[in-house]
């Protein structure tokens, strides 16, 4: 992907919509965090905040922290071995508290990952109904109504209505990526991480998946990681820059693209590096 | 070569691209003749034992199969007890191995320490190393006293309820033969599972830890699932073997031509029966009736493995399981 296109106009629509409010309801807020593996500091002391409904872009070149820095926001990032310090605020809980629960957490904060990673010995309905067996039991037909309305909003209803009980692995790789998100969606969480949710998809499906990102922050909170900044100008009301594991600029995702007050930044979205 | 000149000097129409490559010819038959020899081994081998059981097949037919006496004197064969023994011993081998196999490899790939993992592993699959006739003797000196001392007893008083865990206990039984099979098949199960376990992709594992499962219920609900072809076929992997030891079997499980209900009778198998009876028959018709019992072996096995065949199809092809409720 060519960062040089950036600079010519017509390709990169920057969203028309005015800038967010300044002072939204912050939901989520990192401070002081770092995380590391082993002794290796991956992120490095970053501080930073994310307004509820909002879709928030991470951007930076591979290695720079920002995966990373995703998956300390529902703690996936103790799964593969790694440790963090510092705090994050998801309302007004600290997530690295003494008594939190893994599950209420990632049930709080959900994840969609990079490649679409369906059950595949799960029929579609039971995939999207994985997440809510998990706590309280619904009845039958509570459940029916929240798959119903999951799949709705992930924008995939339409298309497998008809076939609730077939594989879920018969679909394309942007529907699998889809019901991904409405696995996601189901238990309904207040904060959505994506990282890279379109790194394995065809321009179509990925333009779906952007699409449906407007939709979900009316009801979500999105924070998305990647690596495709006209990606991050599309769909992003703020931008956060990283660079070595260091956050190195946030702000609104039109000012970081148009008047970026770092050096570093600039460099990287006009494609000098990275 | 020097820059300019064309890089082929031969005059045009010499043969230049023509050639066969030797080896490639040579071991493309070698491992042809190798790849054919399978079957007509098997061919042969069926063949043999067809020809060796001519004699008994003529005179007792299908009653053979039905028959319950067994009887080299007055020249009876029936063959059911050892059928039903085979299979009973390799039923009671599964039920055991497979819980505890299936339980050791989820807990090593899913919940242990690393550092614990490559020695629980490589211990257990040492297991699978000792000979058979080691197991027999231990069966023997240490496994049967408590059986018959401790835990028979136990089940009597708890289960006996259960037409399978009532009557007398002598040691030496079906029981202990599948007990000492288990303890044989677990290292065969144990480490397929474990590898098919460690195959399972990471991203399913963290999917279902992203959505808010503990990890017993990511284990159980994406790993496990995911495997599920591979551990069936591990499975049958130990019922491959259980079918067919030996050994092990024959010091352990009482030789006795009888079908009882309760596992503490002794019982005997089909393996068991050749491996006693074959040096001391005395006439061709017990050499032809051990024959026709090696071939009957032959094609339980084969119906067996048939079936579990079926069903790895089954599994692997239905996966979204079709009207299975959620």
């Amino acid at each position: 992907m060519s960062a040089n296109s950036l600079m010519t106009p017509p390709t990169v629509s920057l969203p028309d919509t005015a800038p967010p409010p300044p002072f939204g309801r912050e939901l989520i807020r990192a401070t002081d965090l770092t995380a590391f593996y082993g002794t290796f500091a991956a992120v490095k002391n970053v501080t930073i905040g994310f307004e509820a409904n909002r879709v928030h872009a991470l951007i930076g070149p591979s290695g720079c922290g920002k995966s990373t820095f995703l998956r300390t926001l529902n703690r996936m990032h103790e799964v593969v071995g790694g440790h963090v310090t510092g705090r994050v605020l998801l309302g007004r809980d600290d997530i690295y508290g003494p008594r939190v629960s893994l599950t209420n957490l990632r049930r709080r904060v959900g994840m969609v990952f990079q490649k679409p990673t369906p059950f595949p010995t799960m029929s579609i309905y039971q995939n999207v109904a994985a997440g809510l067996k998990v706590g309280a039991r619904q009845s039958r037909p509570e459940i029916d109504a929240i798959v119903e309305r999951a799949l709705q909003q992930a924008g995939l209803w339409n298309e497998v209505k008809d076939r609730l009980r077939q594989s879920a692995v018969a679909l394309s790789g942007g529907q699998q990526q889809r019901l991904c998100i409405a696995r996601t969606i189901a238990p309904e969480p207040a904060v959505i991480l994506l990282d890279e949710p379109t790194a394995s998809l065809d321009p179509q499906g990925t333009q779906r998946i952007e699409e449906l990102l407007f939709n979900l922050k009316k009801d979500f909170t999105i924070i998305i990681v990647t690596h495709n900044m006209q990606q991050a100008a599309r769909v992003s009301d703020t931008t956060t820059f990283f660079y070595l594991g260091t956050m190195v600029e946030t702000g609104a995702t039109k000012q970081i693209f148009t008047a970026p007050t770092q050096e570093r930044t600039e460099a990287y979205i006009t494609g000098r590096f990275g | 070569m020097t820059a300019g000149e064309p890089a082929i000097t031969e005059e045009p129409g010499a043969a230049v691209l023509q050639g066969r490559a030797v080896g490639d010819t040579v071991f493309k038959a070698a491992l042809t003749i190798a790849v054919l020899a399978v079957p007509a081994l098997l061919g042969f081998l069926v063949w043999e034992l067809w020809v060796g059981s001519r004699l008994a097949i003529e005179r007792y037919g299908f009653d053979f199969i039905t028959g319950t006496t067994w009887d080299p004197v007055a020249e009876e064969f029936g063959a059911l007890p050892l059928i039903v023994g085979t299979l009973t011993s390799a039923a009671v081998a599964l039920v055991i191995a497979v819980p505890l196999s299936l339980g050791v490899a989820i807990y090593l790939t899913e919940f242990s320490p690393k550092w614990l993992r490559q020695p629980v592993a490589f211990v257990i699959e040492l297991l699978a190393a000792i000979p058979s006739v080691v197991y027999g003797l231990w069966g023997i000196f240490v496994l049967i006293p408590v059986l018959k001392d401790h835990v028979f007893p136990f089940l009597r008083d708890t289960l006996g309820f259960l037409p399978l865990f009532q009557g007398p206990i002598y040691g030496n039984s079906m029981l202990a033969a599948g007990i000492i099979l288990a303890i044989m098949v677990m290292p065969y199960i144990m480490s397929v599972s474990r590898e098919v376990l460690m195959a399972v992709p990471a991203s399913q594992r963290e999917a279902a830890l992203g959505l808010g499962a503990t990890r017993w219920e990511a284990a159980w609900t994406a790993v496990v699932p995911y495997a599920r072809s591979g551990i069936v076929g591990a499975v049958i992997l130990g019922l491959g073997r259980a079918l067919g030891e030996t050994m092990a079997v024959t010091m352990l499980i009482g030789n006795r031509h009888e079908i009882a209900a309760s596992l503490f009778a002794p019982g005997y198998t089909m393996a068991a029966v050749i491996a006693n009876e074959f040096t001391e028959a005395a006439s061709d018709i017990h050499y032809a009736a051990l024959s026709y019992v090696a071939l009957s072996l032959f094609v339980v096995t084969v119906i067996v493995n048939g079936l579990a065949r079926i069903l790895i199809w089954r599994v692997s092809r239905g996966q979204a399981g079709g009207g299975q409720g959620v």
